[in-house]
């Protein structure tokens, strides 16, 4: 999001202008006097992250200016790119913002837009960062280079001394700085920015040197953009660029910096590019469902959008500039069509489809022996899918079993480690807290659980299944064996029968493995007391599991 | 008994009324004097014609009260000066014990002046007894007959008749009925069975979605979401440890080639993210984040499918976040997705398909914002006006599915796909007024909720 300052007025109206802009006003603080807009940007449009580009955007769509034409002057600093950064930093850009003024606001609106920058498309500046220096401290041509890290030393930004770079990643290690080690900490070689006098610009993605810092005062900006990903790369260079050359004495002007790589070729850097596309008028109404446009009405909403456009005979030509890198695809330049035209501008009308609906079996049946759960007198519990290991092995006396359960790599606690495999675990637990509940306490659930499965794509399956609990003064064995016989009753099914079993989740001699042909489905019993133990359950409890899946 | 006397039937037959009488009774020391005389009376007849010492006197039991009321009487004179010490003489020849004669005749229930009796209650020689009563008279219909009201309506009356003879109680109107003994569903549930019967009524058919773990390629990579989207982050997702990935063998290898490249250099009039993608991340098991993955399985098969079907489906399932819980959030929660694929839907249909469902809900009033979906474009925000907050509300997402998304399936070009999803929980909950969302689903859910939640009626606002 982004936060600003602003001076716009009525607030009521600006709200509304957001909605239909298509960012969201989150909240209005105020804080030391001023009043704040917090304000919740799409994830893909990085020209809208600082108040340069959003008030640009807003003043565009309300007409109130033009979206400015950017012109790349020729280069006269060069960037040259030694291949020891290939393996751990291989890419970088960058451009020079020639007579800029800042003042405190717009210096804290470059600081807070790399910010940003660094934090979603540089993916916490591990895909991409941003160095910017003050052009005067500093004599090209420069050098991105990678060292082994006792050879670099500077003085980094904030820090009083000269010193190497484990030493400064020591002090690093213990503030803000910490998570950005890792990015290169791994690597024999850490990339670095020099100047010809061998002055240290920045070591990225970690930290500047204090030496080319920028100030209020600076005049002249060198803005370097070292990257894992080239593109994002060139995305990140245009969103400065662009935002912030409306400062430079000429107004979005920007200075060319010629990277020289390592094989010797060159590119011209940024590349602030505008590419031309060329749509057909009526084909781009197909999306939104707007009927009522002329090609001109039409290439007036995109440049509100600001996306340049005029009307070139059947078809509309759109300039694509180097703000709007969210435009992939055509349904994009709709998109803003719509939007420009207002959403709720639209004509609504009903698909002109008609479809008889079919259920999934699996639900419909589920739906159904809930119901005839509840006729019987059972409360409908609903519990999580995700529970501890032991909730599904060591807790029902099975330890095997955890076996066969899928497992969670990053869980957050141990209530997160396995997906169930049964669903005892809920039943008990709700058991557990609810003891103020009359008795008997009547539980039922039909739910999916997960089990490994070599078999299918992704080497799991779910199986639905039903349970049922009765927990009370007396073990309630009979009547969820009375409820087994109605459920089978009611699913019109006779061919089952039910075999003791030596299963340790059970009571002995109380516990039962429900056979449908041949084959087992599920079992039922009264719960060992060791396993009402590890659930915190006082009462004696009967239970009743089976998958219902063969019944579909 | 009397109560009784004067509830249901009774009240005609018999009367009675609560009275009550207070008597006079002498107490212990009362009755000691009417035995005995009273303490004056006493000390006074010990008093001989040639005098007594005072100090002697004074000897005499209850002497000091008996003494002074002698004295108060003018009974008894003390001579101090007297040559043998002070010395009490009677002054007057004769007394008469007054205070034995009230107490006998109070004794015997003859009647005493309201003055003296409250000196003989200050001198706690009386005690008042209260004694109550009813008077109980014959009723209007007054019958020697013992005949006791039934209370309800037996099968054995109606056979013998007796019904007609019998007498019954009145029924207290005013006392709740017996608790009914019943089965419940979960209240979530109940709001399920709702949405699905709004979704099949609109012809929309159920998705399958029991399958919890799904893959990094078809939750994700199938839907042009690009791979290093914060979304598929470790702190939003959860990963699976065990199995941790999908065998790249069993997904299909055309398509999963064309998802490649048009991720990395675009196609179908796209250009792409320009970044190297890699299959290990498409492979990776997750819980799924959205039944969305379910959504783009489904398209894929409708797109393999000889002549292109238009259909309408939906699914309501579980989906799994790994991020950050609150009062309002959990790990899992249920989503609702409904999607219309057919040739040329425009997003006038979309807003004419969600004014249908919507109104279904009892929300007429909606409100539509641009958002951005990965997988979208156009994306809708749909907002409907709360008249309890009186502000407009978020209440789903919606929008039309990217053709980068669909052309790799082989959708046709002229088809569109216009979805949106919705939360189960979210208007649930705010139909119930419920605050967190742990008293709706898993086990802290408390049962009299379950069991005293109403019939879900979703278009009565």
């Amino acid at each position: 999001s982004s936060g600003i300052n602003a001076e716009w007025p009525l607030r009521p109206g600006f709200e509304d202008l957001c909605f239909d802009f298509g960012v969201e006003l989150d909240d209005i603080v105020e804080e030391e006097g001023i009043t704040k807009f917090k304000i919740d940007i799409p994830a893909n449009r990085y020209d809208l992250l600082c108040v340069e580009g959003l008030s640009q955007g807003l003043n565009v769509f309300l007409g109130k200016t033009t979206l400015p034409r950017y012109t790349v002057l020729r280069a006269r600093e060069r960037l040259h790119v030694d291949g020891s950064v290939e393996g751990v930093r291989p890419y970088v850009v960058a451009a020079v913002l020639r007579d800029i003024t800042l003042t405190e606001d717009s210096y804290n609106s470059f600081i807070l837009l790399q910010d940003k920058l660094h934090q979603n498309i540089g993916r916490e500046r591990s895909l991409v960062s941003i160095g910017t220096h003050d052009l005067d401290t500093i004599q090209g041509p420069f050098k991105y280079h990678a060292l082994p890290p006792p050879e670099i030393k500077f003085q980094p930004l904030n820090q009083d001394t000269v010193m190497t770079a484990p030493q400064m990643f020591d002090i690093f290690r213990k503030n803000y700085l910490k998570p950005y080690l890792q990015i290169i900490e791994s690597s024999p070689v850490y990339p670095l920015i020099t100047d010809v006098n061998g002055t240290v610009l920045s070591l990225p993605p970690v930290i500047n040197g204090n030496h080319s810092k920028i100030s209020l005062s600076t005049r002249n900006i060198f803005i370097e953009v070292t990257a894992k990903d080239r593109k994002k790369a060139g995305i990140v260079l245009d969103t400065i660029c662009g935002a912030f050359s409306e400062y430079c004495t000429t107004p979005h002007t920007i200075e060319a910096v010629e990277i020289v790589q390592a094989d010797g070729s060159t590119f011209s850097s940024p590349k602030m590019g505008s590419r031309i596309e060329e749509y057909d008028s009526a084909e781009l109404c197909l999306k939104s469902g707007i009927k009522t446009a002329t090609p001109e009405q039409l290439a007036d909403l995109l440049t509100k959008m600001c996306l340049r456009a005029s009307v070139a005979g059947e078809k509309l030509k759109v300039e694509i500039g180097p703000t709007r890198h969210d435009i992939l695809h055509q349904c994009d330049v709709e998109e803003d069509i719509a939007i420009a035209y207002g959403y709720n501008n639209i004509p609504q009308v009903l698909p002109d489809l008609y479809t008889i609906a079919v259920e999934q079996d699996v639900n419909k049946l589920s739906d159904s022996v809930r119901e005839e759960l509840a006729r019987c007198g059972f409360t409908e519990v609903l519990t999580f899918s995700l529970c501890s290991r032991d909730d599904v092995s060591v807790n029902l006396r099975i330890p095997e079993a955890v076996g066969g359960a899928v497992q969670i790599s990053n869980p957050k606690t141990f209530e997160f480690q396995v997906v169930r495999t049964t669903l005892l675990p809920g039943m008990l637990k709700t058991a557990s807290c609810n003891r103020n509940m009359p008795l008997p306490l009547k539980l039922f659930e039909v739910s999916d659980i997960v089990v490994k499965d070599t078999l299918t794509e992704t080497g799991t399956k779910n199986y639905r299944y039903v349970c049922a609990l009765f927990a009370g003064k007396t073990s309630g064995f009979e009547v969820v064996h009375g409820l087994l016989d109605r459920v089978m009753l009611m699913l019109d099914v006779k061919d089952y029968h039910i075999q003791q079993t030596s299963d340790p989740m059970f009571f002995p001699g109380r516990g039962a493995d429900i056979i449908l042909g041949t084959k087992k489905i599920g079992h039922l019993g009264i719960l060992h007391p060791e396993v009402l133990e590890k659930f915190d359950v006082t009462l004696p409890c009967s239970v009743l599991e089976f998958n219902l899946d063969p019944f579909v | 008994a009397v109560v009784s006397t004067q509830s249901g039937h009774y009240g005609r037959d018999i009367k009675a009324e609560q009275k009550q009488i207070s008597v006079w009774e002498l107490t212990d020391e009362g009755k000691s004097f009417v035995a005995n005389g009273s303490y004056e009376f006493v000390l006074y007849s010990a008093v001989t014609k040639d005098g007594i010492l005072q100090k002697e006197l004074m000897k005499m039991p209850n002497a000091k009260i008996g003494f002074s009321k002698a004295m108060t009487l003018g009974w008894l004179v003390i001579d101090k000066k007297h040559e043998d010490g002070p010395t009490v003489f009677r002054k007057v020849d004769d007394a008469t014990d007054v205070v034995k004669t009230m107490l006998e005749d109070i004794n015997t229930q003859k009647k005493v002046d309201e003055k003296k009796i409250q000196d003989l209650k200050k001198r706690k020689l009386i005690t008042p007894v209260v004694t109550k009563f009813y008077l109980v008279t014959k009723g209007t219909s007054f019958n020697t007959q013992i005949e006791r009201p039934e209370a309800d309506l037996t099968a054995d009356m109606l056979q013998d008749g007796s019904w007609k003879e019998k007498s019954f109680k009145e029924y207290n109107f005013k006392a709740k009925g017996a608790p009914i003994t019943s089965g419940y569903l979960h209240p979530l549930l109940k709001v399920r069975t709702e949405y699905r019967r709004i979704f099949l009524d609109m012809g929309f058919s159920e998705m399958p979605t029991n399958k919890f773990v799904e893959n990094g390629f078809w939750n994700f990579d199938a839907l042009f979401q690009p791979q290093q989207h914060p979304a598929r982050d470790a702190h939003d997702t959860f990963f699976i440890s065990n199995p941790e990935m999908t065998d790249a063998s069993k997904l299909p290898a055309d398509y999963l080639e064309k998802v490649k490249s048009t991720h990395e250099n675009g196609g179908y009039g796209s250009t792409g993210y320009n970044y190297d993608w890699k299959i290990s991340e498409a492979q990776k098991n997750i819980l799924r984040t959205h039944t969305t993955a379910v959504s783009a399985r489904m398209l894929y098969k409708l797109a393999q499918q000889e002549e292109f079907r238009p259909v309408k489906m939906f699914s309501i399932d579980r989906v799994f976040r790994n991020e950050t819980l609150d009062a309002t959030h959990l790990a899992e929660f249920h989503q609702i997705e409904g999607l219309v694929a057919d040739r040329n839907l425009t997003l006038g249909h979309l807003i004419g398909i969600l004014y249908a469902f919507f109104k279904k809900l009892g929300i007429e009033k909606l409100k539509f914002k641009p958002a951005y979906n990965p997988y979208t474009e156009p994306s809708m925000e749909i907002f409907s006006y709360h008249p309890g907050l009186k502000k407009w509300v978020e209440i789903g997402n919606s929008g039309m599915f990217r053709p980068e998304m669909l052309l790799p399936m082989g959708i046709p070009k002229d088809v569109n796909v216009i979805a949106w999803g919705l939360s189960l929980e979210r208007p649930t909950m705010i139909k119930y007024g419920i605050n967190n969302i742990r008293e709706l689903i898993g086990h802290k859910v408390n049962l009299n909720m379950v069991q005293e939640n109403p019939i879900c009626r979703l278009n009565k606002v």
